[in-house]
């Protein structure tokens, strides 16, 4: 029971930290784009947008994989492999948010700016995502390593849904002369869309609130650019980064009031997933 | 006559075959795919980090900036210290949630509490953070090891809760009604006999919870903050494997990127050892049931 | 009459176990075979030989040839999948596609082989609904999920779903075993029909349905066939004392 106080307390002590910033700003807070300490102007657009931004690119590239990763330890993997593989693939859940960032500071990030981004940029350049100077730490670098961080959670609950699916419906559709990838589509996701859009959006949920990794490459700097090469900063991010060194009480109230939206943006976003998987039959 | 059925079989039965192999391998590639980070990140930790443990990584206080050499003992013990006193707090109060849930948990005051514990555990970390500042470091008006390890205690109460719950629910009915048909009132039965029968795996499940925020940075910020020389007290700031980590990462010093991944090693493995003992175990378990 | 399917030496393994040692059986054309014998027999995994689908269990293997139309399915070069459009099968529990109208239940299969064209794909749903012996129960509600119906109507939709690619076999492993006797008499009267277009195998736990509409008998105990012959003489006059036992009810 005391459960269901803490979470209203978190949510009031919060809001209490926050209170001066809510009044003072005011709704300018949600749609202004100047975030300057030094002058007390406060502005949340540019976090949120990287926020969103990073985890757009997040879910679309763990998306598919994920589910890929499900459908070949439910579907394909002899017995022996699935599971080694599967234990592998929750090891990457397992693997502290710092070192994911520590990784992506001297190894993704660098990678990225020698040899990813002058790639996108000669195919695909024509496109205002990828223009602008490569820097290697920015918005993809913070969405790549989001979506590394994501993958097991979404490919372990849609495996779940997956496996809780009757094997006798399988055989009918290898019965029917179904190919295996036919079977798969026929017998498994058509069944299952509900539950994977669960798993996506729990997984969205933790792309959102994710900090350290990301905080590590992603640059912080508060503008809004078009540009994935660009630094961004996410609203976890701008936290974990000025909170120790805000001196104004302005300021760490601010900082507070990104907290309490991000709080009530996952608090949603969970409780929309919650809702999705466990009507798909899962728990 | 009209065109049969199988005239159609046999001209789109090639392509079926081919998008058939096409989607099997790319699925295979998937999973190949997502194992590359889990690969290149225990590669560079390995092969960076190795090197870079020594007898004063463990035993030596971090050097001023500037000199090299020195080692990471106060954030391992600080570490140690934050784990501690996290289990203290939300260890029992995981339990408590997992004992509630499996034995009384029926109707909706349960599923409140199953509600907020889901909530509880999607919560940013760093939320927490934040809520643990504005709780205890406001009050307190300074950092602290004990804010740092309320942090931690939060963030285990959850899945410690739903591991509980789950081992206390394959625990048969009949061993219940074995203790209850002694006259033995239901609170007793649970704490004497049901939870008793169940302490290894239990165990267990705190041990990975306790693997799990051994790795969290980013509650202990601005609760435990950090500290270059020993703990002085609870009450004050406390360092700690994954802040220093953080701060050595985006610091401009090679020596101190070194201890980076030396930490980072440190806490590699031990995640992916508990992980492994855990899963082992419970294998195990299961297959002494069957 | 001509051996549409034989089998030969025909071998099925779970892991080490083997659940089906050298089976010999032909099936002639337009007839109903009825496999029966006590659980445990082999006798479903015997006719999951028949279309390949055995081998999709994980560890579970098969060995011998069944030849359809004189080709061996277990041949070299040939694909399951093709085999399994030509056999088709029907299972223990009714198993629509709880995702898909009663309609897209018996297109499914039509339009995997690449059918799209909607008149066409029209015309054989009906004409499968209709030899189903479900069209009438079902033509105003075409649109409904396949599992809104009840449990007959729903094994006999799979009935049609395996129809309406055109089979040349039918394979039904204990199709009415989760039915009440309802239902079943209705499946049992369309077996009889039905084997005026294809050529059907059945396994059943029920030695009076096998008397009902089989026109020859198996008997199968612990992975061999015993006895094989004419439905009546097996009932009537078996030559084997295991099968006399179990017909008469003595074990099983």
């Amino acid at each position: 029971m005391g459960l269901a106080v803490l979470l209203l307390a978190i949510a009031f002590f919060l809001y209490r930290a926050a209170a001066p910033a809510l009044h003072k700003l005011g709704w300018s807070f949600v749609y202004s784009s100047v975030w300057d300490p030094v002058q007390d102007i406060f502005g949340a657009l540019p976090v949120v947008y990287g926020t969103v931004v990073s985890s757009f690119i997040a879910i679309i590239i763990a998306t598919p994989l994920s589910i890929g990763v499900a459908l070949f330890l439910t579907e394909i993997a002899p017995r022996r492999v699935g599971r080694v593989v599967g234990f592998l693939i929750e090891m990457l859940a397992a693997i502290p948010s710092v070192v994911y960032g520590l990784w992506g500071i001297f190894v993704l990030a660098p990678w990225l700016r020698t040899t990813v981004e002058p790639g996108l940029k000669t195919a695909l350049g024509f496109l205002p995502f990828f223009q602008g100077p490569a820097y290697g730490v920015g918005m993809m670098a913070a969405g790549i390593i989001l979506a590394i961080m994501i993958t097991p959670t979404i490919s372990s609950i849609s495996r779940e849904i997956f496996s809780a699916i009757p094997q006798p419906q399988r055989e009918a559709a290898l019965g029917l002369g179904a190919t295996r990838w036919e079977m798969m589509r026929l017998a498994v996701l058509r069944s299952s869309k509900r539950g994977i859009a669960g798993a996506v959006i729990l997984g969205l949920g933790r792309a959102l609130g994710e900090t350290m990794a990301v905080t590590m490459v992603i640059g912080n700097r508060h503008e809004i650019s078009a540009s994935f090469f660009a630094p961004s900063t996410t609203m976890a991010s701008i936290i974990a980064n000025e909170y120790s060194e805000a001196t104004s009480d302005i300021h760490i109230a601010a900082l507070v009031e990104v907290g309490l939206l991000l709080f009530a943006v996952t608090f949603i976003i969970n409780s929309l997933a919650r809702l999705f998987v466990s009507r798909s039959g899962n728990r | 006559m009209k065109r049969r059925f199988s005239d159609y079989v046999f001209r789109s039965y090639r392509k079926r075959k081919s998008v058939n192999a096409a989607m099997v391998a790319a699925l295979v590639a998937a999973a190949v795919i997502a194992l590359i980070p889990l690969v290149s990140v225990f590669g560079y930790v390995l092969q960076k980090g190795l090197p870079a443990l020594n007898v004063a990584f463990f035993t030596e206080l971090p050097k001023p900036v500037g000199e090299t050499g020195g080692g990471m003992a106060n954030a391992l013990l600080g570490t140690v210290t934050l784990v501690f006193l996290g289990s203290l707090f939300g260890v029992p109060w995981g339990i408590a949630t997992g004992l509630y849930l499996s034995e009384y948990g029926r109707g909706r005051l349960a599923g409140v509490v199953r509600f907020s514990a889901d909530m509880l555990a999607s919560i940013p970390s760093i939320i927490i953070g934040l809520f643990i500042y504005a709780l205890v470091v406001v009050t307190m008006k300074r950092f602290s090891a004990i804010a740092g390890g309320l942090a931690l205690g939060l963030l285990m109460i959850p899945t410690v809760a739903r591991s509980s719950e789950e081992l206390l629910k394959l625990v048969p009915e009949h061993i219940r009604e074995a203790g209850l048909a002694l006259g033995l009132p239901r609170w007793k039965v649970t704490l004497w006999i049901v939870l008793r029968g169940i302490r290894g795996p239990i165990t267990t499940g705190v041990m990975l919870s306790i693997a799990r925020v051994s790795g969290e940075t980013a509650p202990l910020l601005f609760t435990a903050f950090s500290n270059r020389f020993w703990q002085r007290g609870l009450d004050q700031p406390i360092s700690s494997l994954p802040v220093q980590i953080y701060t050595y990462a985006i610091s401009p010093y090679e020596d101190w990127h070194q201890q980076a991944w030396a930490g980072a090693l440190m806490l590699v493995m031990l995640v992916f050892a508990m992980n492994l003992l855990t899963r082992l175990a419970l294998s195990s378990a299961e297959r002494a049931r069957k | 009459m001509s051996k549409i399917l034989e089998v030969r030496e025909l071998n099925a393994w779970f892991g080490a176990t083997k659940a089906v040692k050298g089976i010999d059986l032909s099936f002639e054309g337009n007839t109903v075979t009825a496999i029966i014998g006590p659980s445990g027999c082999g006798k479903s995994t015997f006719i999951r030989c028949l279309n390949r689908l055995h081998e999709e269990v994980p560890d579970a293997s098969a060995e011998g040839h069944v030849l359809l139309n004189g080709d061996d399915i277990y041949g070299k070069d040939i694909d399951p999948v093709a085999i399994r459009r030509k056999i088709g099968m029907v299972f223990q529990k009714p198993n629509p596609f709880p995702s898909l109208s009663v309609f897209d239940n018996v297109a499914i299969g039509l339009r995997l082989a690449g059918l799209r064209r909607g008149a066409m794909l029209k015309e054989i749903v009906e004409k499968s609904l209709h030899l189903s012996a479900l069209w009438d129960e079902v033509k105003d509600k075409l649109n409904a999920p396949g599992t809104s119906l009840s449990g007959g109507q729903q094994q006999r939709l799979c009935i049609a779903r395996a129809l309406a690619v055109e089979p040349s076999v039918l394979l039904m492993d204990e199709p009415t075993s989760a039915l009440d006797p309802i239902s079943t008499a209705k499946i049992e009267e369309l077996v009889t029909e039905l084997k005026k277009t294809v050529t059907i195998v059945i396994v059943t736990h029920n030695m009076q349905q096998a008397a009902r509409i089989s026109d020859s008998t198996a008997f199968f105990l612990l992975g061999d066939m015993v006895e094989y012959g004419e439905t009546s003489k097996i009932f009537t006059a078996p030559k084997d004392a295991r099968t006399e036992r179990y017909i008469t009810g003595r074990f099983g």
